[in-house]
């Protein structure tokens, strides 16, 4: 019982909950990607592999120039190309989507191990110094509130970004004219198509715009919470960020709920110095959460009605 | 035709699918504020031509002139802007969008920051409703609305993008004779604010009715312009079909013999788990054809899904014979001789991706004729059964090997019919059976199902289409919120079903 009571006190602290926001966000900014491409009706699993290679690019490129803002806009744009790839498959080749997002996942991991070693030999990458990663603001005055100072005030800058972003792409999908033509072509492609809305286009930038959030998440990943690339660092976030989307029901902010919940479960296992519990039982935390919410709790919910499917004009 | 302006002209349109010739040198010319109708079967080209007005398949040669300026379209949005609207056979709307929603999306109003504005959008549904009569709500969430109101989004839709020349695919579908009547009066209303209006349709009647010109096609050709007011139905079908077809269905009286299937105080839940029918009762005799009339959706595909095994009922009792089969499933209704022709053909009815020769047996594959021991099919005796059905049917068919998918909605339906009869029924459900088939093989299936009659099945027939069941039946039952509340004599008068379909009229008494 004593591990239940390590967990209780874990809890309280206000460090526990301030990795956990950290630990929500990498799920959160893939995630958010995720919502924006189904919605416009193409399924991405590909977020691992878009934020796989975003860490890789953004590790070579702050070696290389010593400038994390250089190198995070490197991992965006390299998470882009990669979801271009999956766009030109799925939209204009109308393959299946399951099976491009899989390989796009087996091809980052690959080509991200080759190119360490074209690169780097077979030695370590190497390491970013201290100053060239994505830099940890506290908010002046605010990080001084009690609890929650620490825990929403004294975050990495990609955390700040990432919450607006959720905000603003609530915002675009709910209340804008974009949004719903978005939210259209993902229901109901031929309507939005007769509607004169190129469908194409939207789900182009949709799945590009995944691709371009999963690169900063890479980002965050690689040289904000550590300071290195180490393959396969991205540990199935990608997929557990998939996770998130469906158990938010395709919304922004329930997408975020549940990378709050996937969060805790990683910043427990982090924390399993603390925890008299084999740290191997503590590490399948948040997998053992995703299964049991996508079972349990979620119970069906219904994905835009033409997520997946590809578009042929004139159709019906 | 010279000396009146032309709305639409379209010259030597041809398209060529992977093949299929879609459309061969079709000529249309549509006057300005007429309404015009485009008729022909399944096939024909008429989607084809109507989609290329529309901007959304290209043609391979012909040219294209709206109001007497030669246009070329790239697109739905090309048309659009030419003030060409399109009102779908299968409806362009998003059912978890609101009304609103749906008719602004393409061209909604934005505040300042590009913001979706509400207000503006209401208001100008609103100013159009009242200027052509059409109510409708805006706020009402689309996928809650009966198809009717669905159908007046869309033309609302139209209309709100500056639509002139309207064009309306197979509009009188899905409506009852009530919603299709409101629908004319809207045409014609439309008309005379000075629209153009084509009108596509297989339904003589109506387009008799609602058309001051036709033009007919048959595969992919344009075989005559008409003036409605100088021809009639038979004209226009054997145009359409290429040869005389036969209109009325050609039946003597029934003779009915012993009550065979007894439907006695049944109900059941729909798929959502809301009462789909509460408390059905009737007898279905041999040699009798008993028509269900009704609005769809009043629990008839219910009933039909009780009776053949595929839904469970929650009350009540249905007899075959003396024999209780409420609780059987759908492979033991089949051995006691119940045979259904489902209503969703591509879905239900056949294996879309398995041959002829495979469809034919299903539901019948382990008697003894067609397997060893249940186990081991007998492919030849499959075969030859196959080869037999397809010609006492006259599917048309390269081959029994042909995948079901690869055949036209009308032989695929004739696959069905022939599966079911031939196994020798004592009862015949048939759902629908003629829904999207051509004039030629609905006639060709009214024969058979008036055969079965006369052979001494008896036959229980649902069909969204009033005048089949008014020529088939031998009595109309008419259902409205899960209960029939009539049973009439099929010289009824359509006034009368139509009222009683939509819960309106007094009920005869001692009718059953």
């Amino acid at each position: 019982m004593s591990a239940l009571g390590d967990v209780g006190q874990l809890l309280l602290t206000a460090n526990l909950w301030q990795a956990v926001l950290a630990a929500a966000v990498l799920l959160l900014l893939p995630a958010l990607g995720g919502v924006i491409s189904e919605r416009s009706g193409v399924v991405n699993i590909a977020m691992e592999g878009m934020m796989l290679t975003g860490a890789f690019f953004a590790v070579v490129a702050d070696l290389a120039w010593h400038n994390a803002w250089l190198a995070t806009a490197v991992a965006i744009i390299a998470g882009g190309l990669i979801a271009s790839i999956h766009a030109v498959v799925s939209i204009q080749f109308r393959a299946d989507q399951i099976v491009s997002g899989i390989a796009i996942n087996i091809f980052a991991a690959g080509l991200t191990v080759f190119l360490v070693n074209r690169i780097y030999g077979l030695q370590d990458i190497g390491h970013i110094g201290p100053t060239e990663g994505l830099p940890y603001i506290d908010i002046h005055g605010l990080d001084q509130i009690p609890f929650f100072g620490k825990v929403l005030f004294q975050q990495n800058v990609v955390v700040y970004l990432a919450l607006i972003l959720l905000v603003g792409i609530h915002i675009l999908l709910f209340r804008t004219r974009l949004g719903l033509r978005i939210r259209a072509v993902g229901e109901h492609p031929q309507a939005a198509d007769t509607a004169g809305i190129n469908v194409f286009l939207i789900r182009y930038s949709a799945v590009i715009s995944s691709g371009l959030l999963s690169g900063l998440a890479g980002a965050f990943l690689a040289i904000g919470v550590s300071n290195t690339f180490v393959p396969n660092m991205t540990d199935g976030r990608g997929y557990i960020a998939l996770a998130a989307v469906i158990f938010g029901k395709w919304t922004p902010f329930g997408a975020f709920i549940a990378c709050l919940i996937f969060g805790l479960g990683q910043a427990i296992y982090d924390n399993n110095s603390t925890i008299h519990i084999s740290p191997y039982l503590l590490s399948m935390l948040p997998y053992i959460l995703t299964l049991v919410i996508l079972a349990g709790l979620v119970g069906r919910s219904t994905p835009p009605a033409h997520d997946g499917l590809p578009y042929v004009p004139g159709s019906e | 035709m010279s000396d009146q302006q032309l709305a639409v002209e379209m010259r030597g349109i041809t398209k060529q699918f992977p093949g299929v010739l879609a459309n061969n040198h079709v000529d249309l010319s549509v006057r300005t504020g007429e309404i015009h109708a485009l008729v022909g079967e399944n096939g024909a080209g008429k989607s084809t031509l109507m989609n290329i007005l529309y901007g959304l398949i290209r043609p391979d040669s012909g040219e294209i002139l709206i109001n007497g300026k030669p246009v070329h379209m790239a697109g739905p949005r090309d048309a659009i802007s030419l003030g060409i609207g399109m009102v779908h056979q299968h409806f362009m709307l998003i059912p978890v969008f609101s009304v609103g929603e749906n008719i602004m999306l393409g061209r909604e109003p934005v505040t300042g920051t590009d913001l979706y504005d509400h207000a503006r959008a209401r208001n100008a549904i609103n100013d159009l409703t009242k200027r052509y009569g059409l109510a409708l709500d805006p706020d009402a969430r689309m996928g809650d609305l009966p198809v009717g109101l669905q159908q007046r989004a869309e033309i609302v839709k139209v209309l709100y993008r500056g639509a002139g020349i309207l064009i309306l695919d197979e509009p009188t579908g899905v409506l009852t004779p009530q919603e299709t009547k409101e629908l004319f009066v809207v045409l014609r209303d439309l008309v005379k604010s000075g629209k153009t209006i084509i009108f596509i349709s297989h339904k003589l009647k109506e387009v008799l009715d609602i058309s001051d010109r036709i033009t007919v096609m048959r595969r992919g050709q344009v075989v005559g312009h008409l003036t409605t007011r100088e021809t009639n139905e038979e004209e226009i079908a054997t145009l359409m079909v290429g040869r005389a077809v036969l209109l009325r269905v050609d039946k003597k009286p029934a003779k009915p013999g012993a009550v065979v299937l007894r439907v006695e105080d049944v109900s059941a839940n729909s798929d959502r788990g809301v009462p789909a029918l509460k408390g059905v009762t009737f007898d279905l005799r041999q040699g009798e054809i008993l028509g269900i009339a009704g609005v769809e959706g009043n629990g008839q595909s219910e009933l039909m899904e009780v009776i053949a095994g595929t839904r469970h009922a929650a009350g009540g009792r249905v007899l075959l014979g003396d024999r209780d089969i409420t609780t059987y499933d759908a492979r033991t209704e089949r051995d006691a001789g119940v045979a259904f022709i489902p209503e969703d053909r591509r879905g239900t009815g056949l294996v879309l991706s398995f041959s002829i020769a495979e469809n034919s047996i299903l539901g019948r594959e382990r008697s003894p004729r067609f397997s060893w021991n249940e186990f081991v099919l007998r492919l030849v005796a499959i075969r030859d059964w196959a080869r037999r059905l397809v010609k006492e049917f006259d599917v048309r068919t390269p081959s029994i090997d042909v995948a079901a998918r690869n055949l036209s909605g009308g032989n695929q339906q004739k696959v069905i019919v022939a599966r079911e009869m031939g196994s020798k029924p004592k009862v015949l459900l048939a759902a629908q059976p003629t829904r999207g088939v051509d004039i030629g093989a609905i006639e060709f299936i009214h024969r058979r199902i008036v055969q079965e009659r006369d052979g001494g099945t008896a036959v229980l027939l649902v069909s969204a289409e009033l005048d089949e069941v008014r020529s088939l039946s031998d009595r109309i039952a008419v259902m409205y919120e899960g209960r029939i509340v009539s049973i009439e004599s099929p010289d009824t008068p359509e006034e009368r079903l139509g009222l009683l379909m939509t819960g309106g009229g007094k009920a005869r008494e001692g009718a059953a």
